[in-house]
């Protein structure tokens, strides 16, 4: 995977002048965001089961060292096998290790963010193992070799016109040398290129939405069908899961699928939701006949029990970045790591270093949409505050933004001041910003605009307000 | 035991404060596996069974199947016959090799040819039995097994599948309470939820159906056995 450097400013600026990437942002907005209300509306129990989803986590987080031995104990009882790695080098070397043992030539992909996170594709590749990704979205950016800019549209950002290049390039030395250009034809195409190669795979890989420590299973959530045909087809499939996926009990699973379709792509449920515990038993009609769970640490049993804790909650449902306005203006691929959106800016730091991600907790308006539509309410902006100071604290901010951190401090400490100086400047940008409701830029604050769009204010302080409501 | 997961444990339970695997987790944990206790179910499935039923098939529509419900096992090889040559379908079959399957009176429409067992790629039409219909969202659920196969859930062009009237429940937990009767402490390689035919928005969000899974999903409702 060819990430692009990690210059939040530079890609943010290349990404909005794209045009055909600021149509494809506005599609994830009318899609994904208004499925997700209209599914939400549909189902009165929706925040209580947003709740029960965040006990869940909360309470299994807290015994994660208990659970994770039981879902291990579980898998073996199935004849599974589960191998604990603890940074991406070792996961990938055992995966590997695993093909090298039914001597795989090929391995058929699920969709996987932590195959993402371990850069697992080119390990494979240069080691002799082709990998081949069967979820369309992620076989598309496969053909044109790059990473994916959404965790669960890895392709939102391509047009039409782009796929139809590419699998005209790729598919004709396969024989198909005639362009296609309807979206049905695409699909059919990619259909029947893969479908002689899951039955020709020698391993399947998947991720895992969640593993149940009650029965040892992994489960996955598709749409396409792709997962199962590649878990099921091959002599072995290999889970790849983060040590925080797993939940207590098949209730637990139910409650857990509930929110993350709705959230996702605002389905009342996805169309294939599967889960596997171990190989397929002696009498088995099919199924593969091995089973291995590789589980990633990867810094995050670190996690626990510190404020970044919080974000070992996560699902995985992209919920926040189909809502977020820096999203929305920049796209995936302007975040520079595996994770874009809130989460992204979130988490991201946490992997790469705060040095390298100094951009990425300031890629927000904290406007707080991403925390109110994430299903396991993780204080997502809380948490790249958390960042910015460290940031600022290790010195890597830059000058200004110190100066004026500080200058704000001073006022700040001077209520009257404050309040004077926040009542002049809601009041001009309301001013500024009437009718539309948003900037497009600020005046001296060129770098924060070229990103994103202000949203307006209403024109009195927080403060003012307060005291209004409270009167 | 690998040091990378001794090195695990000890991580977690350092940020926990706690001795790694600690006893009164340990206990806290076989607690809350053990009940087994229901969170949030929502209302929407919990009804009378005939309205259980109705919301079963309206949900599965909703979700792209089409819905055949019908009066008794023996009638299924008609049903199957008739949606084939609706469709303008092939009329060979794979069955999932379940003897309530295999043992339909398939002689009854001699133009079908049957097969049974895992399907081949070129198999374009099967049929398989589910051990539960979920109301809530129109939700099939099946499992492999001697008498299950699994990919041929995933591989014909048309899957259509057989759900008795008996099997449909209001919620998810409903069905694994089902499940986890029928099959003891032995828990399936595989339980598949099905919920409508495959399906991609991978290309400009545009819905198509049909993405690696069956095109067609068709349900057979069959409504004698009801208590
Ligand atoms: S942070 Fe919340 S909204 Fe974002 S992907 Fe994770 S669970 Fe979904």
């Amino acid at each position: 995977m060819n990430f692009q450097p990690l210059d939040f400013k530079a890609n943010a600026r290349k990404a909005m002048a794209d045009p055909n990437l600021r149509e494809a942002l506005s599609r994830v907005q009318t899609n994904f965001s208004g499925r997700r209300a209209e599914a939400v509306a549909r189902l009165p129990e929706f925040d209580q089961l947003r709740h029960d989803a965040r006990a869940i986590k909360d309470h299994v987080l807290a015994h994660l060292d208990v659970y994770l031995e039981r879902f291990e104990q579980k898998v073996v009882e199935a004849g599974g096998h589960v191998h604990w790695c603890r940074t991406p080098r070792e996961a990938r070397e055992t995966i590997l290790s695993l093909c090298r043992k039914v001597e795989a030539k090929t391995c058929t992909k699920g969709k996987s963010m932590i195959a993402e996170e371990i850069a697992l594709n080119p390990f494979l590749a240069a080691n002799g193992v082709q990998p081949i990704e069967t979820d369309l979205g992620e076989y598309i950016i496969q053909l044109a070799d790059e990473p994916p800019s959404h965790i669960i549209g890895p392709a939102v950002h391509k047009t039409k016109a782009q796929i139809s290049d590419l699998f005209h390039e790729h598919h004709a030395k396969l024989g198909r040398t005639q362009r296609i250009t309807d979206e049905q034809g695409l699909v059919n195409e990619a259909r029947e290129i893969l479908r002689q190669k899951y039955f020709d795979a020698d391993v399947g890989i998947t991720g895992a939405n969640l593993l149940v420590a009650e029965t040892g299973s992994s489960v996955i959530v598709t749409n396409e069908g792709n997962g199962d045909l590649t878990q099921t087809l091959p002599k072995m499939h290999i889970v790849i899961a983060s040590l925080e996926k797993v939940v207590p009990t098949l209730e637990d699973a139910c409650t857990i699928l509930r929110v993350l379709a709705r959230s996702a792509t605002g389905q009342e449920f996805s169309v294939y939701t599967t889960f596997s515990t171990g190989p397929r038993r002696p009498d088995d009609v099919d199924g593969p006949g091995e089973y291995h769970v590789v589980l990633l640490d990867n810094g995050r049993s670190a996690m626990v029990g510190t404020v970044l804790g919080e974000l070992l909650r996560c699902i995985r449902c992209g919920a926040c970045m189909n809502h977020c306005p820096v999203y929305q203006s920049v796209g995936g691929h302007a975040y520079g790591w595996v994770y874009p959106g809130p989460i992204g800016a979130a988490l991201d730091p946490h992997f790469i270093g705060i040095e390298a991600g100094q951009h990425l907790p300031q890629a927000s308006t904290f406007c707080g949409r991403c925390e109110e539509v994430c299903p396991m309410q993780i204080p997502l902006p809380a948490i790249m505050r958390h960042w910015r100071e460290q940031s600022f604290s290790a010195r890597v901010t830059p000058p200004l933004q110190r100066y004026a951190i500080r200058l704000w401090a001073m006022a700040a400490r001077r209520p009257a001041l404050y309040r004077l100086g926040a009542r002049l400047a809601m009041g001009a940008l309301a001013l500024a910003g009437r009718g539309r409701g948003r900037f497009a830029r600020l005046p001296l604050a060129g770098g924060w605009t070229a990103g994103r769009d202000l949203p307006a204010p209403a024109g009195r302080t927080f403060q003012d307000q307060w005291r209004g409501a409270r009167e | 035991m690998s040091a990378a997961r001794t090195a695990i444990l000890n991580d977690i339970a350092r940020g926990l404060g706690r001795a790694p695997l600690d006893p009164a987790a340990q206990a806290a944990v076989t607690r809350r596996i053990d009940s087994r206790t229901r969170n949030t179910v929502p209302l929407r499935g919990q009804l009378p069974a005939a309205e259980q039923r109705d919301l079963f098939v309206s949900q599965a529509q909703a979700m792209g199947a089409t819905v055949n419900r019908i009066g008794s096992t023996e009638t299924i090889p008609d049903a199957i016959a008739d949606y084939l040559a609706g469709h303008n379908l092939p009329t060979e079959l794979i069955l999932s090799p379940d003897p309530d399957l295999t043992g339909l009176p398939w002689q009854r429409r001699p133009l079908l040819s049957i097969k049974h067992g895992a399907p081949w790629p070129t198999d374009m039409v099967g049929v398989a039995l589910a051990v539960a219909g979920v109301a809530e969202t129109g939700t099939l659920v099946l499992h492999s097994g001697a008498h299950a196969s699994t990919s041929l859930n995933f591989t014909p062009d048309t899957h259509i599948v057989v759900v008795h009237g008996s099997q449909v429940v209001g919620a998810y937990e409903d069905a694994f309470d089902m499940l986890r009767a029928k099959v003891g402490p032995s828990w399936p390689r595989t339980v598949n939820l099905i919920t409508g035919p495959s399906r991609t928005a991978d290309i400009e969000q545009t819905l198509i159906m049909g993405a690696h899974g069956p095109r067609r999903l068709h349900v057979i409702l069959v409504e004698n056995q009801t208590a």
